[in-house]
Formats: C-alpha cells, structure tokens, sequence
C-alpha cells in the first residue's frame, strides 16, 4: 500500500492546487526516490493501491471484531493516569528512574501506540475514500477539509502510521526480545517481561539471575 | 482452526504475499488479479454514482487561471483548420433518433450552464476553473437518444484521442460540452473549440478538441484506458 502510494504521489508530488501554495509541506514537488516506490508506473499503482486496499479492509475488520470479541480491547483504551505512566516509562528509559513503573499488559506508551493504530488506519481509509471519490463522496471530502487537505491527511497518516509500526518493532527487539516466542507459539512468561528485567532499550535483556535464582537454577 | 492450522496456513499466505512483492508486480497473474480487482471496484463506483451528488469548488480556492496544465497527446497544438478541414462541427450521433450536426453557434443557442468546479487529474492534482456550456443531458434530449444506448465515446481530432463512458456519467447535471473557461473563449491549448468538462470524471476521461460523441450499446475503450490507466475513471 505504502510503495504504490508513493509511486502515486510521485505523479504529482506535491499538495498544492494549481495555481496556488500549499503551506504546510517544505518539499513540494520533490518526488520520493523510485527505489521505495512500488507498481512500475502511475497507472499500475494505482491498480495495486486499489486493489490492495480491500485487504487492508478485510484485515482492519478482522482485526477489530477479533479485539472486540475477545475483550481484548480493553487491554488498548486509554484510562486515566496513562499520561503520567507514560511519563513515568520515558522516566525510566532515560535512567532517571531507577526502576520499570508497574504495568498492565503494556506499558502507558506501548498501549497508547496500540490504541492509535487502529484508529490511525481507520483514518487512513477513509482519506483514502475522500480522494477516490471527491464527488460521490463529497461529505466525506469535506469532512477532512476539501481534496487538498484530505490528500494531505492520507500522506501524513501514512507517515504516523509508518512511524509507530517501525517504533514497535525496534522495541519488540530492543526491550522484549522474548516478545517474539509469543507472538508465534502463544503463552507468555511473565518472569521473562520487561517489567520482571528491568528492561530499557538493550539493558537487561537477560533474564535477571535473582529469577533464575527462585527458579532453583 | 486450531493454532497449528492457523500458523501453516498464515506462513503459506505470507510467502504468497512476499513472493508477489519481489518484483512480480507487472507479472501475469498478479495482472489477472489486478484486473478483477478493477472490475469489482467499478461495480461499487457505480453503485456509489449519484445523480444528485455534486462537486463545488471550495469558495477560498482560487481560479488555476495560467496555472492550468494543458496535455494533448498530437506532437504540437491540435488546431482545428479550416481551410483543410472546413468548419468545425460536433456529429452527435449512434443509437440517437436524429444524429445532428452542432456548430459552434447551434451550441451557443442551447441553454448555457455555467459552473465553478474541480478538474481532478489521475495524478493527484486538482485546479479550479469556471466552465461555460451545454450539458450533455440537454443535448441528449435535443438528438432523442435511444433507451439502449448505455455508453457514450467522445471522439476528437487530437490525433486518435477518445475516451469513452458509462451513459449515467455522461447524464451528470455537471457534465459539458464546454466551449468558454474563465469567462473567456476556451483557448487552444484548453480543447478549442468545445471539449468534454466534468468533475464527475477524472482528467483524461474528459475528451478536449471534440469533433464527435457516438452513443453506443457498449463500452469503446479510451486512448488512456487502453494503455492501462482505469476505464471508469470516476470521481
């Protein structure tokens, strides 16, 4: 979805509508490098685009109903006090504070990043819907500020998007290796988290010997 | 499915996946795949088609004016001569009762419209222009067109180029045969004398340097649609 996204950006590489200036954008009319673009050529992109895009439907849907089925949604929503827990995490990666804050399932950050990917993406469908079909769904077009800014908000969703999903996986193998295991096999052992290491990025990633220890190693 | 199952049959999609993204995307059966794909999305675009649904330009945006790119695909200007070709006339004609003639002063005579509106390009960008002319759907009604007449190609003298649409499209009250912008004679590099103007549909659908619209039972391709680019083409 990204490369053939760019190829399609490439056409036109900038948000300005003729005969105008766009504000918010320092590098209008600088094409992306071909390298990260996928589809060979304007029109076949935008097949792969469209066609692609109704697995990324199907899987956003699946995805939702899976988490609301299980209940695992509620792993996901914000509650208060997720600011200052979030504090706290930054806190504790920069050695200010000594020790991993008390988490849940995720920590404040984690679960914040997990909460706006969906709702990210969701946004992305939709200004993606809103510059498909500017005329048919004209609302929709207005909704997200007009064709230029609608235009706009499907690229910038796509670089936020990009950036928590590169986010993430630096930190599944910088924080919680251990991660890995579960996400194939399932089961998780609670002793190997980050919170039971003490874990920042690249520290700790051992278990710690006081566990091993309990264990009777 | 159990988990076993779940994983084998996750890995075998994923290798799909991975095997299609290594520069397999002009491949064969990716095309076969593409192209349904296509097929299925004009199906919705033409569910999602409303009479009613109109573009309006944002009242902030400003008129592209000179700003206004302008393609054909002749090596220079397509000018309408004259002295070689005799005056110039639009044929309205195929599944029509009375295939007609159009000068440029019979259109001028037909009820003008009159509309500040989006042209939005395949390649993303979109311009603002007033457009002056007839609506399709005025002279359809003038020329009787036949109730089995589903498509409609708009035929011009810049070299081959045509482009042809589905006859709901071609109805859309903001559907032209426009011969002014800005205000002013639509210029040469514009389509001169009348061109195809819609919001309806995306650029290279909306056929300049007009000479012909054949109302047809079937679809007729496009100069652009048949090098790959979206027939529907809709906004």
């Amino acid at each position: 979805m990204v490369g053939s996204g760019l190829r399609i950006f490439n056409a036109y590489p900038a948000f300005a509508r003729k005969g105008e200036q766009f504000c918010c954008w320092p590098w209008e009319h600088k094409p992306i490098p071909n390298a990260l673009t996928f589809g060979g050529w304007l029109g076949g992109a935008r097949h792969w685009h469209f066609g692609l895009m109704w697995v990324l439907v199907v899987n956003g849907l699946v995805y939702l109903a899976f988490i609301y089925l299980h209940g695992e949604w509620r792993d996901l929503v914000p509650r208060r006090g997720d600011a200052r827990d979030a504090l706290e995490m930054i806190r504790f990666y920069l050695f200010v504070r000594p020790s991993h804050p008390m988490q849940g399932k995720h920590n404040a950050m984690q679960k914040t990043t997990y909460f706006l990917l969906p709702i990210l993406a969701i946004v992305q469908v939709l200004t993606g819907l809103a510059i498909w079909k500017p005329v048919q769904l004209a609302w929709l077009t207005a909704l997200f500020g007009g064709f230029v800014w609608a235009r706009y908000w499907h690229f910038m969703t796509m670089v936020a998007l990009i950036v928590l999903s590169f986010a993430h996986i630096f930190m599944v193998f910088a924080v919680d290796p251990y991660s890995i295991q579960s996400m194939v096999t399932g089961g998780y052992r609670e002793d190997l988290s980050p919170e039971a290491r003490n874990a920042r990025p690249f520290y700790h990633l051992l278990p710690r010997w006081r566990n091993r220890a309990a264990e009777g190693e | 499915m159990d988990r076993r199952k779940f994983l084998s049959a996750g890995g075998v999609s994923l290798t799909a996946v991975f095997l299609a993204a290594c520069g397999l995307d002009r491949s064969e059966r990716s095309q076969k795949l593409l192209d349904l794909a296509e097929r299925k999305n004009e199906g919705v675009e033409r569910t999602l088609y409303r009479h009613a649904s109109m573009d309006h330009a944002k009242s902030s945006a400003k008129l592209a004016g000179m700003a206004f790119p302008s393609y054909f695909v002749s090596q220079t200007v397509p000018v309408w001569d004259e002295r070689v070709r005799g005056p110039w006339a639009l044929e309205v004609s195929g599944l029509v009762q009375r295939p007609m003639r159009f000068s440029l002063e019979d259109l001028r005579r037909l009820p003008m419209r009159r509309q500040r509106v989006n042209h939005y390009c395949v390649e993303g960008w979109n311009a603002v222009a007033i457009w002056e002319g007839v609506r399709l759907s005025d002279l359809a009604r003038v020329v009787g067109v036949k109730s089995d007449s589903g498509y409609v190609d708009f035929q011009s003298f810049d070299d081959n180029y045509h482009e042809s649409w589905d006859i709901e499209s071609a109805m859309h009250p903001q559907t032209l045969v426009a011969y002014g912008m800005d205000d002013h004679m639509l210029g040469m590099a514009h389509g001169a004398p009348a061109r195809v103007h819609s919001p309806v549909k995306l650029g290279y659908k909306n056929t300049k340097y007009l000479t012909k619209i054949v109302f047809l039972p079937q679809r007729n391709g496009g100069y652009w649609s048949d090098q790959g680019y979206e027939w529907y083409g809709g906004t």
